[in-house]
């Protein structure tokens, strides 16, 4: 091949972002199951390592813009790069949101949940399969599989307004609940965002396969009544 | 280097690799010595046995009979001068345009028999082309003529000037001539405006040394020019050149023509090393020209 | 002889006349639908028995650059050449199919190559001023045509430096050689020779192939600004320059391919099927916006060449 360095170099930056979704998807499960086991000292660690996944995202940015400017990518590398680029800051970001979520675990202290957490999981689980699966689809290049991952959306969005109207009947019943309500709406709400980051992922995905630029599931706004 | 791997770089074999090097070294400048000596000696000796009767009146004056000193070739100098001047105008304007010819179309039908009739034509010794302009011009007219002299060089000439223009012509690049007819101009326009300034320098290079070529030819002058003791400016009649004049000083019993003989060798030899010389100096400059492009 | 030459003289001063008008109303030219300039219609070409174009389908927009890229001996210059019938230069060649310069066949017996050659202005890949001074240079087209004014030529000379942007750097030397010039220099002097004599289109063969970077960059700012008076179709190996400079690209190749869209419906007619013959013959994979090309080619061929992938 004429471009074997390219492609080493290349080849060394997916592994990269690989390994970054990796940890922010680890961060995802770590986030709930500090929520479920109300275990503060697992949300701090939380918070601390997200620091360290922002040096990984910016250790990446900076080998895209160094690809960019001495090897010149055109078509399909370029595309490709600019979407790892991309994807790097959706990863961060998921994992931001994990942090988010360790931070509300603190926040709580030691105030019972509202109800026992059984939606929030299942998002969470979700949330981390549609990741694995949008880098999947990134690997192997596959526009098709991305699309689908990104179609699970809907499950996410879906479970959100679940919980968020039955969080609303506990507040209309006794207004008192409102702040524990908040709390974990607030986590939902997090991982509904969690959701639309890797439907950006799958945008990615398609954009650097085929070149097309286009919006995956436009969210539906809340319906409340 | 220090490393021991190479036996070669060290000790006795090093000293033999630079002894053998001297030895060859010394050859090839001894060599080079014994081709440049023969031209040394031969001006050498015209200048010492020329340049005695070397004057004025030389250039000035008539032949005088034999035994009467002083005199000149003032009328092979003029002679000279009108034949090869006859030569070029012949000659010029042909090998010009064959040379633009060949240039362009050098694998045409065409373009390699003039290539290859030049190359035959330029083999040919001299004293066949006076045979055949005497046969083809002298002949005919029933009498000997300055006329028959510049045909018999002209042919001579040809071959030298067309080739040492095409080459010169070569050396123009070629994006030239394409930069030419993309402005729509013709090929004729191209050769005459762009190419042929291009080429300036060499094209006259051509002439210099096709004129430095003929202007000591004595062979075909017998059969043609044919000689003449006095001032002539008659292209119909006889005349004197150099290089004829030195032969037949040359093959007279007398002592005082010999002399003359050489004298006039002098002169020759001077004329044409001159511009040999300046087409040398004229030929880098238009490779030079080139090259920093 | 002396009519045509008076026709072309005549055609040359009206298009000079226009130059201010048009100059106006071809300035927002970006936005506008575009017209075709040139239109090749099934073109093949051949050298003696072996063709080195096969069935060229493409239109070059007016008023804008088009660069031709692809792998060395693909006959992007032949094809560059056929466009400006330079190359009938070369002997034994033959043009079949149709070339047409506003709806005019240029490979028509009747087309006079010296007019073609005025409307059609070419840049060569080495800078190639004649051995003249400056001003001689670019008078030497306007001559050509039978222009002798001095005012006329000067005003020629002033408007064509300008335009190559090489007024400033040389206005004080006019009539020094060409040759003394910088390699960037003589190739903008060349560029302005072009323009003197008022071209519809301007070729340019690897313009800035022979030139530092800066040079190159003062030629592709050139060729920017040129680009609202002039239709210009460059061909560059240096695909970042095509990426920079164009507004469309066509990607050529001499590989064989199996089933191309683009020359599928000549293929048809041809009655052989487009997979089977394996020729050497340079054609055209795909042609595109230059933003299309670079960054979502459509064929795997000219994805493979832009990403340095050939072969």
């Amino acid at each position: 091949m004429p471009r074997d360095t390219f492609e080493n170099q290349l080849g060394e930056l997916k592994s990269q972002l690989l390994q970054l979704g990796a940890e922010a998807g680890q961060t995802i499960t770590d986030g709930v199951a500090a929520l479920r086991t109300r275990d503060r000292v697992m949300a701090q660690s939380i918070i601390a390592h997200d620091s360290e996944i922002n040096q990984r995202r910016y250790a990446i940015e900076e080998r895209c813009y160094a690809l960019i400017a001495t090897q010149q990518p055109l078509a399909s590398d370029l595309r490709e790069i600019i979407s790892i680029l991309l994807i790097a800051i959706e990863l961060e970001r998921i994992a931001d949101h994990s942090k988010n979520l360790a931070e509300i675990v603190i926040h709580m202290g030691n105030e019972p949940l509202l109800k026992p957490l059984v939606d929030i999981p299942r998002m969470a689980e979700i949330c981390r399969e549609m990741l694995s699966q949008s880098l999947d689809a990134f690997t192997r290049n596959d526009a098709r599989m991305a699309g689908a991952v990104c179609d699970r959306d809907d499950e996410i969005d879906h479970l959100y307004q679940q919980i968020f109207r039955e969080l609303m009947t506990y507040v209309v019943d006794d207004p008192r609940t409102v702040s524990r309500a908040l709390n974990l709406l607030f986590a939902a709400h997090n991982l509904e965002r969690i959701g639309d980051r890797v439907t950006n992922i799958g945008e990615r995905v398609i954009y650097a396969a085929t070149g097309q630029l286009e919006e995956l599931n436009v969210d539906q706004p809340i319906q409340s009544d | 280097m220090t490393t021991g791997s190479f036996p070669q770089t060290r000790g006795a074999n090093y000293r033999r690799r630079k002894f053998v090097n001297g030895v060859m070294l010394t050859l090839t400048g001894v060599a080079t010595l014994l081709a440049v000596f023969p031209l040394v000696w031969i001006i050498s000796y015209v200048v010492l046995e020329g340049g005695r009767f070397l004057s004025l009146d030389f250039f000035t004056q008539l032949p005088t009979p034999v035994g009467v000193p002083g005199g000149g070739v003032a009328n092979a100098i003029l002679g000279s001068a009108m034949v090869v001047g006859i030569a070029c105008v012949i000659a010029m304007p042909i090998s010009l345009v064959a040379a633009f010819y060949v240039t362009d179309h050098p694998n045409t039908p065409l373009g390699v028999a003039v290539r290859f009739g030049t190359d035959v034509l330029a083999g040919i010794p001299s004293i066949v082309m006076g045979i055949f302009a005497y046969t083809v011009v002298v002949l005919p007219q029933r009498h000997f003529s300055a006329f028959s002299g510049g045909f018999a060089l002209a042919i001579i000439m040809t071959p030298i000037v067309l080739r040492t223009t095409e080459e010169m012509l070569k050396l123009v690049p070629r994006n030239l001539r394409e930069g030419a007819l993309a402005l729509g101009a013709p090929e004729w326009k191209t050769s005459l405006q762009v190419l042929l300034p291009a080429a300036l320098n060499g094209v006259v290079t051509g002439v210099m040394l096709g004129i430095a070529r003929v202007a000591g030819e004595a062979a075909p002058m017998i059969f043609t020019a044919f000689g003449n003791p006095f001032f002539s400016t008659d292209p119909n009649q006889p005349i004197a050149t150099l290089p004829h004049t030195i032969y037949v000083y040359a093959i007279s019993p007398y002592k005082d023509w010999h002399d003359k003989a050489w004298t006039t060798a002098l002169v020759l030899i001077a004329f044409v090393l001159g511009l040999n010389v300046l087409a040398r100096v004229l030929t880098a400059r238009q490779a030079h020209q080139w090259s920093g492009n | 002889m002396a009519t045509d030459h008076s026709e072309r003289l005549r055609v040359f001063t009206r298009a000079l006349a226009n130059r201010e008008e048009s100059s106006d109303a071809a300035a927002g030219v970006a936005g506008k639908p575009h017209q075709t300039k040139i239109q090749v219609r099934d073109m093949s070409f051949y050298y003696g028995t072996s063709r080195a174009l096969e069935s060229i389908n493409i239109d070059f927009p007016e008023h804008y650059i088009t660069a031709i890229i692809g792998p060395s001996g693909c006959g992007k210059s032949t094809l560059l050449r056929t466009l400006n019938r330079m190359s009938d230069l070369v002997p034994h060649t033959r043009i079949e199919g149709q070339i047409l310069l506003d709806g005019e066949d240029l490979t028509a017996p009747s087309v006079d190559v010296v007019d073609v050659r005025r409307r059609v202005g070419m840049v060569f890949q080495r800078p190639n001023p004649f051995p003249k001074s400056i001003y001689d240079n670019l008078v030497f087209g306007p001559r050509l045509l039978g222009m002798n004014d001095r005012a006329a030529l000067d005003a020629i000379v002033e408007r064509s430096l300008r335009g190559a942007a090489l007024w400033d750097e040389v206005k004080d030397k006019l009539h020094t050689s060409g040759l003394a010039l910088s390699g960037g220099q003589q190739q903008r002097l060349c560029i302005a020779r072009a323009m003197a004599i008022e071209p519809e289109v301007i070729l340019m063969d690897e313009p800035a192939s022979a030139l530092d970077p800066i040079a190159t960059f003062k030629i592709e700012e050139l060729m920017q600004s040129l680009r609202e008076r002039y239709t210009i179709i460059i061909v560059t190996h240096n695909m970042q320059q095509a990426a920079r400079v164009s507004d469309y690209t066509a990607f050529m190749s001499w590989q064989a391919v199996a089933a191309l869209s683009y020359n599928a419906p000549s293929a048809e007619r041809d009655g052989s099927s487009a997979n089977v013959t394996k020729s050497q013959a340079g054609r055209i994979i795909e042609f595109g916006s230059t933003r299309q090309i670079f960054t979502t080619p459509k064929e795997k061929e000219t994805e493979d060449y832009i990403t340095g992938r050939f072969g």
